[in-house]
């Protein structure tokens, strides 16, 4: 490994390139499975989300969940798809004791949504195909330190068998771990914008597998790919592809071949490993489920899939930047946060004084970090977005200093009381009036003699620590209060 | 013959006998003939006596009954019964329980029907004898040395013993009407998706219909007034109402246009007697105002071929999910895919197995569309040929089996011979045709000439037409009947 030199961006050694295409399975937000009336929910005692039908017991019978259907169809809109008159299920046959029936029903050679794109950085990535299929259920592997090899008995639990999966494959456009967390991200921002999937990679909610291979720059043939899983987080994805990558790279660099095989990402040794000890070639027999008839949405479900589609992250994203002046970095954050951008934007239109700038720079600040901290979404936020508004017209006003700012959301945040009114109970309004600030920048100077000297007589740095130290005084004698601006200019007037 | 299951109802809501004592009649002679027939693989006495309690109680208290008040109704054991086992005459199911009741258990329940036993069959239905049980075979009321034909042997032979009214079946290439045939009595398989398939245990979930076993015409046409109609559990129950049968039953064939299949009547195989009998039928109903002529529908002749490809692909996946690791049987390994084989070596037998690996095999790679998909595209050649064999005629007629119950143990060590069985029947499977078995008079075995066995003729109808169908079989009933054993 050593061999290989030259990193550029992303990870890959010059004179190689990698090439990627991922297989994104979304969990869809459906209050019940794909094919029965159980909850769809997480962390649910085992076994408890059960029934006949997800079981797969004997003379049990699935029926599909129209909502599923519709959330596929956002996706479908949401991307460019175009959306068959029908699509079809399938049966998937191989033995698995998580798997009910041990055959999974999936979409395969009709799927519901063909052929649409996401755009990343300006560029058009492809996704070959988006099909609806049911999740299997959990195994857990007691004794032997949890693996299958050495368990001693395994225990299932089936509540996420029959669970609503939406699998999007992307054609193999993307060209460095950065571009394929870029895609995920952006797949992940719309999915949650849609209102399809809540999408945590951490809960299992979205899951990504990684096709990786190499070919030398320049070349068009594809290499073998090897396909990996396990990859719970944006972070394992860019790691896992960077070292994949490279380890194809340094067996054909040494004349060996790559084997096209399942890998499996171990966070902690940052390797991939191989999962199958022996070869092995699946058949798995697909035929139509007969079980199930075609599915071919309705012209009606249709058309109320376009007419509620929200708008999608980079065109709101586009907006935001253009309307209000703000970073792309910052529209990224705040679009990218599940109702935080209808928070800002009720927060702009409630506006008096200040800039949307303002709103969008609280709001990516100290309203995000509170978010996170306390696990609100902002509909539920004690403080209202006109509450917002109202703190960045008292800083915009002058009536508050930013820190006093800082300290009033925070309870404000936490406490739903408005702004003003913290600001009146406390008695925090910043003093502005220049006579008044300017007796107590006169007492300062006359009571600290010595560190005017030293200022007088400094160089930059000495007179800048001087004027800090005279400021804190002003400020103390201010109760905090004073107008930090005008204290400044105060200062550098009197002491020349 | 014990009364009919008109009869009974009618009586039960009229009061003037009592459901207990059409139950305690029943049991009584279940235990008479039950251990030479060996129909049942369950009786429930207890379950049939607490249930007939409460019908007699809702018809002192005035309150209404079902249709079938104080019916027995006997269910192949391949129908979901809540807390009752349900084995498919399988090793791999014994001791299963399934937690709930099937749709056609449910609705039997609510028209006051006594769900009187579980009855025997080919295992998981793939047979035409009900040799194929893990539980030991059925036999032919009507000639004990002989087979009941299968797979709903053991429903036939209830019926035709006298052990019960009606039963219930499943037909996934004739196995309601073949043995309705060889048992003399009338069996039926409804439209695909008249009938929910909701807690049938599937065999080949495309094929695979519920349907009424009886005495007689109207006691089937009973029957299925009331297991048919939507179910939304079941994705491929037809949406829109099905028409009920019983009340349009005596309206006659006058002017009906009736067909007689020439590849299914005449081809090799079938016996004379049951040739002539299918003659004979179409004359009675040309003597009843009918218009009978003869139709060719040629590609039935590949139905055996296609349905042998069809079927056991689908039981192939259907029958996966007996694994040993939820429910049944488990045989243990060193690991999961030894408990697995072991589970399923030990708990199958030789006929499912079979089909198992037949199935495998027709879907396996680079084998799917030389196999499977032929077999789909000669389904839809025969959809088509019978599409137009009913633009000139309103229903069909032909063998139900190419021959009378044979003996026991004649055909198990030929499984092409026993595949014959279902050549007939087979056809309305693949199109999701409604079709059923009439008996009509007996015939002489040909290996043994002296027992007098009985023939049925298969009336065939495009989909939903089962009230005409059901007219059409009352009318030849009528004419077996008239004839008496002159036949």
């Amino acid at each position: 490994m050593s061999a290989v030199s030259g990193n550029v961006g992303g990870g890959t050694p010059s004179g190689w390139e990698v090439v990627i295409g991922l297989e994104v399975h979304a969990e869809l937000a459906t209050a019940t499975k794909l094919f029965c009336a159980c909850p769809n929910e997480f962390g649910a005692e085992p076994n408890t989300n059960v029934c006949p039908v997800c079981l797969g017991l004997p003379g049990s019978l699935p029926v599909l969940n129209a909502r599923a259907v519709e959330l596929a169809l956002r996706v479908g809109e949401a991307f460019g798809f175009s959306v068959p008159v029908k699509s079809v299920f399938h049966r998937k046959n191989y033995f698995y004791p998580d798997m009910p029936k041990d055959y999974q029903t999936t979409q395969y050679d009709e799927p519901i949504c063909l052929t649409g794109k996401l755009e990343i950085e300006g560029r058009h990535v492809g996704i070959v195909r988006a099909h609806l299929e049911e999740d299997t259920g959990k195994t857990v592997h007691v004794g032997g330190g949890g693996r299958i090899h050495d368990a001693t008995h395994s225990l299932v639990d089936y509540n996420r068998a029959g669970v609503p999966l939406l699998e999007i494959v992307s054609e193999p456009d993307l060209r460095s771990a950065e571009e394929a967390r870029a895609y995920v991200n952006e797949l992940r921002a719309t999915l949650l914008a849609i209102g399809v999937s809540d999408v945590k990679m951490e809960e299992g909610s979205l899951r990504v597998d990684a096709n990786v291979s190499v070919r030398p720059a320049g070349s068009v043939e594809l290499g073998t790919r090897a396909e990996i899983k396990n990859l719970n987080s944006l972070r394992s994805l860019g790691r896992a592809i960077d070292y994949e990558a490279r380890r194809q790279i340094a067996l054909v660099e040494v004349g060996e071949r790559v084997v096209q095989e399942t890998r499996h990402w171990n966070e902690e040794d940052g390797r991939t490993h191989g999962m199958r000890s022996k070869e092995e070639a699946y058949d798995y027999r697909y035929f139509p489920e007969p079980d199930l008839v075609p599915v071919a949405p309705t012209d009606e479900m249709r058309s109320l899939v376009r007419e509620t589609m929200p708008e999608l992250p980079a065109a709101r994203r586009a907006r935001l930047v253009d309307t209000w002046g703000i970073a792309e970095r910052d529209a990224r954050v705040l679009v990218g946060t599940p109702g935080l951008p209808e928070y800002a934007e009720a927060a702009v239109a409630a506006l008096a004084t200040g800039t949307a700038k303002d709103v969008a720079n609280w709001a990516t600040g100290d309203v995000l970090a509170y978010l996170n901290e306390s696990g609100l979404s902002p509909e539920v936020l004690p403080l209202a977005p006109d509450g917002l508004a109202e703190l960045v017209g008292l800083v915009a006003g002058g009536a508050l200093s930013r820190n006093q700012a800082k300290e009033v959301l925070g309870e404000a945040l936490r406490d739903g009381h408005r702004p003003a009114q913290i600001v009146a109970e406390r008695g925090l309004t910043q003093v502005s009036d220049e006579g008044e600030l300017g007796a107590v920048v006169d007492a300062v100077i006359a009571a600290n003699g010595e560190a005017v000297a030293e200022y007088r007589s400094g160089d930059d740095k000495a007179r800048k620590k001087k004027r800090g130290y005279l400021m804190g005084e002003a400020m103390r004698a201010l109760k905090g209060q004073g107008n930090p601006q005008l204290l400044t200019k105060l200062f550098d007037e009197r002491l020349g | 013959m014990s009364a009919t299951a008109f009869a009974i109802a009618a009586d039960v809501r009229a009061g003037a006998r009592s459901a207990r004592d059409v139950v305690e009649e029943h049991l009584a002679e279940i235990s008479e003939r039950e251990p030479e027939i060996h129909a049942f693989n369950l009786v429930l006495a207890d379950e049939a006596r607490s249930a007939a309690d409460s019908v007699d109680s809702a018809v002192a208290a005035g309150d209404s009954v079902g249709p079938l008040a104080g019916v027995p109704v006997a269910l192949k054991d391949n129908l979901c019964t809540r807390g009752i086992p349900t084995t498919c005459s399988s090793r791999i199911l014994e001791g299963w329980r399934p937690p709930y009741d099937a749709t056609v258990v449910e609705r039997l329940r609510s028209a006051g029907a006594i769900i009187i036993g579980k009855t025997n069959l080919d295992e998981f239905a793939m047979g035409s004898s009900t040799e194929n049980s893990a539980f030991g075979v059925t036999r032919n009321p009507r000639d004990v040395a002989r087979v009941p034909g299968g797979s709903s042997g053991g429903s036939a032979a209830a019926v035709a013993a006298g052990l019960a009214p009606l039963a219930l079946g499943s037909d996934t290439g004739g196995s309601i009407r073949q043995p309705a045939a060889l048992c003399g009595v009338v069996g039926m398989k409804p439209t695909y998706g008249a009938v929910s398939r909701y807690g049938l245990v599937a065999f080949a979930s495309s094929l695979d219909q519920i349907g009424p076993l009886a005495s007689n015409v109207s006691d089937a046409a009973l029957l299925f007034d009331v297991i048919r109609g939507h179910d939304p559990r079941d994705s491929t129950s037809i949406a829109g109402r099905i028409e009920p049968v019983t009340a349009t039953l005596g309206q006659g064939v006058s002017g009906v246009r009736v067909g007689i299949v020439e590849e299914l009547t005449d081809a090799e195989g079938i016996a004379d007697d049951v040739r002539s009998a299918v003659e004979r039928a179409g004359a009675a109903l040309a003597a009843a105002g009918a218009d009978v002529d003869r139709v060719s529908v040629p590609s039935t002749t590949y139905g055996l071929s296609a349905y042998y490809i069809i079927a056991p692909a689908e039981a192939s996946s259907n029958l996966a999910r007996y694994d040993g690791v939820r429910y049944g049987l488990r045989v243990d390994g060193d690991d999961v895919a030894t408990m697995n084989a072991n589970t399923r070596d030990a708990g199958f037998g030789a006929e499912v197995k079979r089909r198992i690996m037949l199935g495998t095999y027709a879907l396996s790679a680079g084998y799917y569309d030389a196999y499977y998909g032929q077999a789909q595209r000669v389904r839809t050649l025969i959809i088509r040929d019978f599409a137009s064999a009913y633009e000139r005629f309103d229903v069909l007629l032909s063998p139900t089996a190419p021959t009378v119950a044979f003996e026991i143990g004649a055909k198990v060590s030929d499984p092409l011979a026993m595949y014959m069985s279902d050549v007939c029947t087979i056809p309305s499977n693949l199109a999701g045709h409604p079709a059923m078995s009439v008996p009509f008079g007996t015939a002489r075995a040909a290996e043994s000439p002296g027992s007098e066995l009985p023939v049925g003729v298969q009336l065939l109808a495009p989909s939903l037409r089962e009230s005409l169908m059901f007219r059409v079989a009352r009318v030849v009933e009528a004419a077996a009947q008239a004839a008496g054993g002159t036949l």
